[in-house]
């Protein structure tokens, strides 16, 4: 598939992430995105400039924040006149604000614009028990005073209380780890493994600081320099020490060390079409090639929650002619080790190919020092939407360092059993 | 921004300078500071001299065209929003009578804040003994009048060289004007280098490229914004840990931000690269990124002692290999250094500090003699800032401070912008006879004076 013209990722900028109630506690979705996005326009010199659109979104979103990009765009730098919308695809979202904006420069809709995400699991909204929230608005619309005495006594004290959103599928009333830890089994991934991934994202990630990869990515904020998750001196021995918090008995293999945390953060990307970014002394880190999303059935049992850029994968490899081993880096989200670990051997397992891909051979397995070589979010941590863009940045800058024409995978695995994918390329 | 300390905005007001008046304690006055649109000086410019007047006469067509109202006596009615003294001719000691003749009764006429230029030659360009001897004289005479002078008023001395005097307007005007408040009793050097015509007077640095380092906050955030405000584009730098603020401050100026570490191996390397491929070429280097680790030397270590001579002296000449180089500054570039007051005169438990800014010195004296840089139409020259009231300041023990604020002819600490219109000056295309001046941003500080 050939585009009409090409999309470059030309920078990004994330604030470091920081863990559930910890440095950005106080700090409202709309707070991170304006400070990420003021970030990003400070690295590019785009104060004052009107971008052709900024799309960014939330997974966790307060009601106030209906229009939570614009409104982080009026609080940035950059023109008022620039255009803004949310999209929100779970922890798809950053990746698939990728595609959007890539795609309307790819169209010649636009010549420029921002991706991005954010996400709070600490300044998370507030909600009323449904019963109660449907007898408060039966007062609201109450006209006469009989009316009204009549809707407000209806209110029980039992009604009262609040609640605080979950994690859970709404159609499994499972939560994301407990899927994870039933498609963990089935595939036999073991703790073992799935540690000794999680040590090499808090290693890759502590030498990606050590060698300054993230100057030109990031901008600290509150007082945070670093991911507030990145643990530099965890050993095997310590995640091994950790206890399992997902799955049941002796097969439970999930632990807080090879699960994600909830994270407070937020992310960006800027791209442009190569004129944009001539006229703007911008040099192009990479190119958007092509992305592509898949969901499965993960209501019936049918699949695993988190299993659909396994499907996603090779049909955008299918559209590109590509191989598995045709890429430099891959960039799996870590939502869990095990998600990963599973997405890996489902590419090597024949009868997966066969029976649910419908491919003739198995993808095969990929060089695993090519795999999130810079960290990933078992280390840095999972501000759901803000995920994506810091993976795209990430990528993009180190296909740029190695080389015109290196080829980088991305996959990121959302709820609802969906999955977003993406390819770059060096440039 | 800072403003104007509790002290001087207490004598401001009747009853204060009443009180301060009988103590005998100081009595500042608010500086006038530059804003864009306004005159140059308030109240007419007296000029005068020796002789012929040969620097009068080479600066009246540009000293009239930025605004000044030039006049040879002395008015009755009004005040007096600047002096010109042009002892260029002076031969002998006896000239320096016309000095006195034309001073003395202006200084009775001073308008609040206005500024004394007392205009000379080079004494080691003289012909004979008693003429150097009549021009070191100036020196003398102008720092007694920069601390006799109240009321925010300034007196200094331009050093000019025969048959180039018309290359000192641009410093003439800078001490004239409100950009130079906190300059005094200063000498600026200026040689015979051709001066480029036709810049703006509002934007002297429109079309330029300016790097400032340490621009997240303090003295270099304002020297970002007042290039800024001058004309130039910004690659505002400071460390990674210090990002957020220098986000702010380059959105500010609708400049670039490069967070890099000064002494990184690269960081040269590294900002020539920004600077060429964003915005294509380098016009001003700034050096103003610092550190202190004030400790008594007894009780300080070789960490301590090292990171401040790294990032303060260390860095820069690491820098300027790629920031000096052929394809780093532009023929006709700037270079500003920041020194210290603590450079010249040392201070206790800043020996480390100290150590730093006086090689800075040492560079700038260095740079200055370079034939390569010279020929290139690169001018190398250096501010040195005395008290200035920033968050570092603003830390010192409530006493030390005081007396540190008070101690110089102004009676008052001086702000960030003030070292920011000192460097913006020195960047300017006008300055370009002005190269390995050490100007000193201190209100004629009492110390190393």
């Amino acid at each position: 598939m050939t585009t009409p013209r090409r999309a470059a990722v030309l920078g990004g900028n994330r604030i470091p992430f920081a863990r559930q109630f910890g440095a950005y506690a106080e700090a409202s979705n709309q707070d991170m995105l304006t400070a990420a996005l003021e970030g990003l326009v400070a690295r590019h010199g785009l104060a004052g400039e009107r971008l052709g659109e900024v799309v960014a979104g939330a997974v966790i979103k307060h009601t106030r924040d209906f229009n939570l990009t614009r409104e982080a765009v009026l609080g940035s730098s950059l023109a008022p006149t620039t255009p803004a919308y949310d999209v929100q695809q779970a922890c798809g979202t950053g990746l698939e604000a990728t595609i959007l904006v890539a795609n309307k420069i790819a169209l010649g809709q636009a010549d420029s614009g921002v991706a991005g995400g954010v996400d709070s699991a600490s300044d998370a909204p507030i909600v009323v028990p449904e019963r109660l929230r449907r007898k408060l608005l039966r007062l609201t619309r109450a006209r006469t005073t009989a009316e009204r005495a009549k809707a407000a006594l209806a209110i029980r004290p039992t009604d009262l209380g609040i609640q605080v959103p979950g994690a859970t599928e709404p159609r499994t009333g499972m939560t994301m780890g407990q899927h994870m830890a039933i498609t963990a089994e089935r595939w036999g991934i073991t703790r073992e493994a799935q540690d000794e991934l999680a040590l090499a994202s808090h290693r890759n990630l502590a030498a990606a600081y050590e060698r300054g990869f993230f100057d030109d990515l990031m901008t600290p904020y509150l007082g945070l320099t670093r991911d507030e998750n990145l643990r530099p001196g965890t050993t095997p021995e310590k995640l091994a020490s950790l206890r399992t918090v997902f799955g049941e008995g002796d097969t439970a293999t999930m632990t807080a060390g090879n699960s994600t945390p909830l994270s407070d953060g937020a992310s960006t990307v800027l791209l442009g079409s190569p004129e944009w970014a001539a006229e703007h002394g911008l040099a192009p880190l990479a190119w958007f090639v092509d992305g592509e999303t898949a969901a499965v059935d993960h209501v019936s049992g049918d699949e695993g929650l988190l299993l659909a850029p396994a499907y996603a994968v090779p049909r955008l490899l299918a559209r590109q002619g590509l191989t598995l081993q045709d890429f430099d880096y891959y960039e799996i989200h870590e939502a869990f080790a095990s998600t990963v670990l599973t997405t890996l051997a489902a590419w090597e397992d024949p009868d997966f190919c066969r029976d649910r891909l419908g491919l003739d051979a198995p993808l095969g397995s990929i060089e695993r020092d090519r795999l999130n070589v810079t960290g990933s979010s078992l280390a840095a941590g999972h501000p759901f939407a803000a995920t994506g863009g810091r993976v795209v940045a990430t990528l993009a800058r180190l296909l740029h360092e190695k080389g015109a024409g290196s080829r980088g995978l991305v996959s990121v695995c959302a709820a609802g059993g969906q999955g977003v994918v993406a390819i770059l390329e060096g440039a | 921004m800072p403003r104007a300390d509790g002290y001087t905005t207490f004598v401001g007001t009747g009853a204060g300078r009443r009180i301060a008046s009988a103590l005998g304690l100081p009595q500042p006055v608010p500086l006038r500071r530059y804003t864009p649109g306004a005159p140059l000086v308030e109240g007419p410019v007296l000029v005068g001299g020796h002789g012929d007047t040969p620097a009068v006469t080479a600066l009246r067509g540009g000293l009239t065209a930025a605004g000044a109202t030039l006049t040879e006596t002395v008015p009755d009615g009004s005040r007096l929003g600047g002096v010109v003294v042009d002892l260029t001719a002076a031969q002998d000691p006896a000239d320096l009578e016309s000095l006195r003749a034309t001073l003395a009764p202006a200084l009775k006429r001073l308008g609040r804040c206005a500024h004394v230029v007392v205009v000379g030659r080079h004494p080691e360009q003289a012909t004979g003994v008693a003429q150097r001897a009549a021009r070191r004289a100036l020196e003398g005479i102008t720092r007694s009048v920069g601390k006799e002078l109240r009321a925010g008023a300034t007196a200094n001395l331009v050093l000019v060289t025969e048959g180039a005097e018309a290359a000192a307007l641009g410093t003439v005007l800078f001490l004239l004007s409100a950009r130079s408040a906190y300059v005094d009793g200063q000498v600026v050097r200026v040689g015979d280098a051709a001066v480029p015509a036709g810049a703006d007077p509002s934007a002297p640095l429109a079309g330029k490229v300016a790097v400032v380092t340490g621009a997240a906050r303090g003295i270099g955030a304002d020297i970002a914004r007042t290039l800024h405000r001058d004309g130039a584009t910004l690659v505002c730098v400071d460390v990674p840990a210090a990002g957020a603020h220098l986000a702010t401050v380059a959105n500010e100026v609708g400049g670039t931000a490069l967070q890099v570490d000064v002494t990184s191996p690269d960081a040269g390397a590294r900002i020539a690269e920004h600077a060429r491929t964003r915005h294509g070429g380098l016009d001003v280097v700034v050096h103003n990124a610092g550190i202190t680790r004030d400790k008594l030397l007894a009780n300080t270590d070789s960490d301590r002692w090292a990171s401040v001579l790294e990032v303060n002296l260390r860095s820069i000449l690491r820098m300027d290999e790629a920031l000096l180089a052929k394809d780093g500054l532009r023929d006709g570039g700037r270079v500003v250094l920041v020194s210290s007051v603590a450079g010249i005169a040392g201070n206790r438990g800043q020996s480390s500090y100290a150590a730093s800014k006086a090689g800075v010195i040492g560079l700038l004296d260095g740079y200055a003699a370079d034939r390569g840089l010279a020929r290139r139409g690169v001018t190398v020259n250096a501010v040195a800032p005395g008290f200035i009231e920033t968050e570092m300041t603003a830390r010192i023990p409530l006493a030390t401070r005081e007396v540190g604020r008070r101690l110089n002819s102004l009676a008052q600490g001086g702000l960030p912008v003030d070292v920011a219109e000192t460097v913006a000056f020195l960047a300017a295309d006008a300055q370009a006879a002005v190269t390995g001046a050490l100007v000193r941003v201190c209100g004629q500080s009492l110390l190393g004076a």
